[in-house]
């Protein structure tokens, strides 16, 4: 017992290591600025947070993208209301994050199942449609919320010219630029507020899942009908479960106007669900690490196969006879762009027929293999913590 | 010995055309071991259905420990002390065989809802150590950290059993403990009950088809036919009734 609570701290040590050098990791990767490690981080959280509800209870929620999106229009509210601080920007957009899942919790956890999942997507749907027209005296509709020069912001509305969100006077925008072995790399602000939160939600999020609560969870995955026979009410769990991963997403979403101060519907459009589904279940359901990674990867494959063009195309291809070289182009190009949600399909395709327990399943079976072949008893190779202890 | 604690009056439950249960009277007594016994298809399970909040009799009124149970959730009527263990296990497969004891043992300390998610697990000892002794009982505390997926179906049984042990329940209804187990572990299991119910204050109702398991255990046994109770009577009567000779075919398990 007390060995796995020092795995946990090196986890959670090694984590937090990794995630800090992010800007120096990734530069290599053409991954290392700020906007991107941003939205590494902030989809992290995301993840992380729809892990405890999809991952421990088993409940497959097809709405979280309605938390995000409310998420951000909290906060932006607070940009032009209070204060151009991320703080309580963040604050809120967690509190209305949360209230906004317990009440669609509430109502969709009365079934479960494929019935729950389509109750979810109902109504993240009906949000998104809401924020797009009915709403829009709140939302901005179609041009979406934005800060401007003229909101009341009681609490420094004389201050500053521009809005520019900013942690106690330090604009999230602000970055650094050091040359490191010949590479540059870029420290921002705002990537280390959102790291440092993610490491926070990482930490709440191994807590839990080493707790009775997260012990509870996983048996509601498990088994319904025991947890009942058993005296255990499993609604109370469930809804608790799905309001913590709301407030993530709520979090989540803040960061994102925290760190861009604007809010749009297409936030919480069923495509921005789906994605956080794909996360989760490409990097391992269920277990600590996956969620982050299959978020990283995601963003990361989203930055690279959106931003080629047929030009590029053209170029990789290059080595090609001409004629085939065009028609391997028209192929490819389906793919790349716009298209890349067709590459994200067969990347998804091809992990849960192969690895159905995700990347992380897939790297400690790679471990497993190392440690056999090498007949270690070297425990310590074994990348990745199951959920059970 | 001379206070009800489980009273069945009246119970009516029909499935379609099918009367499962024909007007059951039953009256389980205070620390006593009661077997209901009877044909395949008798209506033995949809009766202990009707006490764990499972279904609802269409008539008739279950009370227990002078409070009705017609009506209350499962997780209620487990809080008030009546645990099951089922004719096909219900345990939960993807845990470990520890944490499938361990978290009855929760829900009786913390009741139906607890949001500790902040506390650690290594720090609850105490549970730990209530579920690992009630594991030694049923002589599985070698396989607690196994999933609980890869067990045998007798051993599934002896976990069933084990959590339910770990609530001390006031009364335990066990709906064929012995069925898939081996002659030996059969023998165990009785010695097991036997032990329990000289060492605790427990109740318990036993659906069984192995007279050899009934007879060594029972106080009392009611004899159950196309969802009637035909005879209720000391175990020592049981034996020689025509009427129960007849509900087996002519006395072929007997
Ligand atoms: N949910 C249900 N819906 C419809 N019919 C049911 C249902 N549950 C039980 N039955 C029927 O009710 C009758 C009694 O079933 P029950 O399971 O109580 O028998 P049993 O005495 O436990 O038999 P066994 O010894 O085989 O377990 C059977 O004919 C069964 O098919
Ligand atoms: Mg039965």
């Amino acid at each position: 017992m007390t060995s796995s609570k020092t795995n946990d701290r090196i986890l959670l040590a090694v984590f937090s290591v990794l995630v800090l050098a992010g800007p120096i990791i990734l530069a290599p990767f053409g991954a290392g600025y700020p906007d991107l490690l941003q939205k590494f981080a902030i989809y992290g959280i995301f993840a992380i947070g729809f892990n405890i509800l999809f991952g421990l209870t088993g409940y497959l929620s097809f709405g979280h993208a309605a938390f995000l999106g409310v998420g951000s229009y909290a906060a932006v509210w607070m940009f032009k209301l209070l204060s151009m601080n991320v703080i309580p920007a963040i604050v809120f957009a967690v509190i209305v994050g949360g209230l906004f899942s317990l009440l669609i919790g509430y109502i969709s956890l009365r079934r479960s199942g494929i019935y729950f999942s389509i109750l979810t997507l109902a109504f993240a749907q009906m949000s998104y449609n809401l924020a797009y027209s009915v709403l829009t005296p709140i939302t901005n509709g179609e041009t979406g919320l934005q800060v401007t020069l003229d909101d009341p912001r009681i609490l420094d509305g004389g201050a500053a010219g521009q809005p520019f969100s900013n942690l106690f006077g330090l604009n999230m925008i602000e970055t650094t630029e050091v040359s490191i072995l010949g590479m540059a790399v870029q420290f921002n602000a705002g990537f280390y507020v959102c790291a440092a939160i993610l490491i926070g939600c990482f930490y709440i999020s191994l807590r839990l899942f080493r707790s009775p609560f997260g012990m509870m969870l996983k048996a509601v995955k498990s088994n319904q009908n025991r947890m009942s026979y058993t005296g255990l009410n499993t609604r109370p769990y469930t809804l608790a479960a799905f309001v913590i991963s709301g407030m993530f997403a709520g979090l989540a979403g803040g960061l994102l106007a925290a760190m861009d101060p604007l809010a749009g519907a297409e936030r919480m459009q069923w495509t921005a669900s789906g994605e956080v589904v794909l996360m989760t279940i490409l990097g391992g359901a269920g277990t600590l690490l996956g969620p982050v990674l299959g978020a990283g990867l995601i963003k990361y494959f989203e930055n690279i196969f959106s931003a080629i063009n047929e030009g590029v195309l053209m170029d990789f291809w290059s080595f090609l006879p001409e004629t085939l070289q065009h028609a391997v182009v028209s192929v490819s190009s389906l793919f790349v762009g716009e298209g890349w949600h067709l590459t994200l399909g067969l990347i998804f395709m091809v992990i849960v027929t192969f690895l159905p327990g995700g990347l992380i399943e897939g790297a400690s079976r790679l471990g497993r293999l190392v440690t056999n072949r090498g007949k270690g008893e070297n425990g310590a190779a074994r990348p990745a913590p199951a959920p059970a202890e | 010995m001379g206070t009800p604690i489980l009273q069945v009056q009246n119970v009516n439950k029909r499935f379609g055309g099918l009367k499962a249960l024909d007007d059951v009277n039953l009256t389980v007594m205070e620390n006593t071991v009661h077997a209901i016994i009877g044909p395949n298809g008798a209506g033995k399970s949809t009766l202990l259905n009707t006490f764990v909040g499972r279904l609802i009799p269409d008539t008739g009124t279950v009370t227990f420990d002078g409070q009705s149970l017609i009506g209350r959730k499962p997780h209620e009527i487990n809080q008030l002390g009546v645990s099951r263990v089922f004719q096909t296990p219900e345990i939960f497969e993807d845990l470990t065989v520890a944490e499938n004891v361990m978290i009855p043992a929760f829900a009786k300390r913390d009741g139906a809802f607890r949001l500790h998610g902040w506390e650690s697990m290594s720090r609850e000892a105490e549970i730990r150590d209530r579920a690992l002794a009630c594991l030694e009982d049923v002589n599985m505390a070698d396989r607690r950290a196994m999933l609980a997926k890869n067990l045998s179906r007798g051993d599934k049984r002896r976990l069933e059993m084990a959590m339910c042990l770990v609530q001390e329940p006031k009364l335990l209804l066990l709906d064929e403990p012995t069925a898939g187990m081996s002659r030996a572990d059969t023998n165990n299991t009785i010695d097991l009950l036997k032990q329990i119910v000289a060492a605790k204050s427990i109740t318990l109702a036993v659906i069984e088809h192995d007279m050899h398991v009934v007879f060594s255990l029972a106080d009392r046994i009611s004899v159950l036919a196309q969802g009637h109770v035909i005879v209720e009577d000391a175990p020592q009567h049981i034996k020689g009734n025509p009427k129960v000779q007849e509900a087996y075919l002519g006395g072929a398990h007997l």
